[in-house]
């Protein structure tokens, strides 16, 4: 992995409370970048100064947290049916797992899309095949996330329902 | 395509010219889209990110659509190659860097390429010489348009275009114009741009994207915001402020001239002395000297080199392009010393050629 020469010329806020940022971290975990700027009050609280790399996941989480407020059993519980991903994995790593996360998270998301880009409703551009079959690329998704479910598992009977299921419905897509 | 006939020319990026082509390099958009039906990909297993890496090679082979595509499996790319397409500007160094099976769709000129299994499952790019950013959108919204009729899209009526990354959902589009603002640098005023142009929400980065360094004094100028505004309006923002920054840095360069004209000389002619003379160079100096080159050139300081040739220097020193040039693979220290022969050779040759 080659080194990555951080230079930023904004004066970033901190992605905490909106002081000016003094602390910049970038960590690059498996090939993605991730970039953190805290003011020197809030990285003294995370520790980062102290332990950068294995307090990473905590900032995130703290970051997300603080849009979203504390998680409640509710929001911790969730998981999305279609791709697996728990609520709490899309706080540590800041990617969500499928497009159904949208819809499934989308009470935690809302307030940090507001933050993010200060709104939460799409105006642009729609494309022009859009919706012709949602639900069957909803059904598919679901159903190829069974058919890894029975292969991890060894139900190879089952499996093989589920690939004839998913070509079929594929051809509908 | 051949990578190695690709190395002779100087790309698209670089190509020069056009309204303002002294200080404005290119425009790109890129729209970020997945596909309906699959898991994004940070959360693929290998065996979907082979399928959906099949699927769209598969898509964009039969794609009827003009200019033609040309497909490349990354994978199976030597880490020069992919280097290279890095450079040129085809594909991030995340896709060039990552594991996996992953892929680019590019045309004969490079202005187009298509990304397969970056964050994105398709990361579509146009990238165009000078100010253009109209002309790229016109292009990638046909571009778009086209490949939606191969593939179901992730898209909400409410959030837009889905994305692995909530800061690219909506319009998934992040349009940058490249500026080179070696006057602005010089009198020590980039960062008062900067700070204006956060103000309203744009962002600023290297060279090579986000988290590069602006080495020779490149800067991209592009939006942050994807939700909530169209891609016209979003377009319209950078669009509008580009003006004021090329001002900006036409009244540096007058400023130089006026009140320090000597030292503005003088930084100029040894950037050039020590790019023909030097026996060790590496990529970050030559793109510092190559920048007070240019900007000579443009100022009429320079008048015994040609700026195409300074734009094709530019490209032909960066690690890969020089080894591919070079013909072997070199390590940090050959590479320098051979750079520095190559700029050399160069400088000799178009002395020269005008002499």
């Amino acid at each position: 992995m080659q080194p990555v020469i951080e230079t930023e010329f904004r004066v970033k806020q901190c992605q905490n409370c909106s002081q000016p940022a003094t602390v910049h971290v970038t960590n690059i975990v498996n090939g993605q970048k991730r970039e953190l700027h805290l003011c020197q009050e809030c990285s003294e609280k995370q520790e980062i100064l102290k332990n950068q790399e294995l307090n990473l996941s905590v900032i995130l989480q703290t970051m997300i947290g603080q849009h979203v407020g504390a998680p409640t059993d509710e929001l911790a519980r969730l998981t999305c049916p279609a791709c697996g991903i728990k609520y709490m994995e899309f706080k540590a790593e800041g990617r969500l797992g499928c497009p159904r996360d949208y819809q499934v998270f989308q009470k935690a998301l809302e307030p940090l899309l507001l933050r993010i880009h200060r709104s939460t409703r799409h105006v642009g551009k729609i494309p022009p095949h859009a919706s012709r079959n949602a639900t069957v690329q909803a059904e598919l998704m679901e159903l190829r996330h069974k058919l890894r479910e029975a292969v991890e598992v060894e139900a190879y009977e089952q499996a093989a329902r589920l690939r004839d299921l998913i070509r079929q419905k594929e051809g509908q897509g | 395509m051949n990578l190695d006939i690709m190395t002779q020319q100087s790309g698209e990026w670089l190509r020069g010219g056009g309204t303002d082509g002294d200080i404005v390099i290119s425009s790109r958009i890129r729209l970020a889209r997945n596909l309906s039906s699959f898991p994004f990909a940070n959360r693929a297993s290998a065996h979907q990110k082979a399928e959906i890496e099949h699927f769209l090679r598969d898509r964009l082979a039969k794609f009827d659509f003009l200019p033609k595509l040309h497909y490349l499996n990354l994978a199976n790319l030597i880490p020069l190659d992919r280097q290279l397409l890095v450079e040129r500007q085809m594909i991030s160094r995340e896709l060039a860097n990552a594991d996996g099976p992953r892929g680019v769709a590019i045309t004969d000129t490079e202005t187009i390429s298509v990304m397969v299994n970056e964050e994105d499952h398709l990361r579509l790019q146009v990238l165009r010489s000078g100010f253009s950013l109209d002309e790229c959108w016109q292009e990638i919204d046909r571009l778009d348009d086209a490949v939606e009729q191969k593939v179901n899209y992730a898209f909400s009526e409410e959030f837009g275009y889905l994305t692995a990354c909530p800061t690219n959902v909506g319009t998934g589009m992040r349009a940058s114009v490249m500026l080179h603002l070696p006057a602005l640098v010089l009198k020590k005023e980039i960062e008062k741009v900067f700070r204006a142009l956060q103000k309203i929400n744009l962002a600023v980065r290297g060279l090579y994207g986000e988290g590069s360094r602006a080495s020779g004094d490149f800067y991209q100028i592009s939006n942050q915001v994807t939700l909530g505004k169209s891609e016209t309006a979003i377009l319209a923002e950078i669009r509008n402020v580009i003006p004021n920054i090329i001002t900006y840095e036409r009244q540096a360069r007058e400023a130089l001239t006026r009140e320090s004209r000597q030292h503005l000389h003088d930084k100029i002619f040894r950037a050039k002395g020590t790019l023909g003379n030097a026996t060790m160079m590496t990529s970050e100096e030559t793109m510092d000297l190559l920048s007070s080159v240019r900007l000579g050139v443009h100022m009429n300081i320079i008048d015994d080199i040609d700026i195409a040739a300074v734009n094709e220097l530019f490209i032909h020193t960066q690690p890969a392009h020089l080894q591919k040039l070079i013909g072997q693979a070199l390590d940090g220290e050959e590479r320098n010393s051979a750079r520095a022969r190559y700029l050399r050779a160069r400088l000799r040759d178009i002395g020269t050629q005008l002499n």
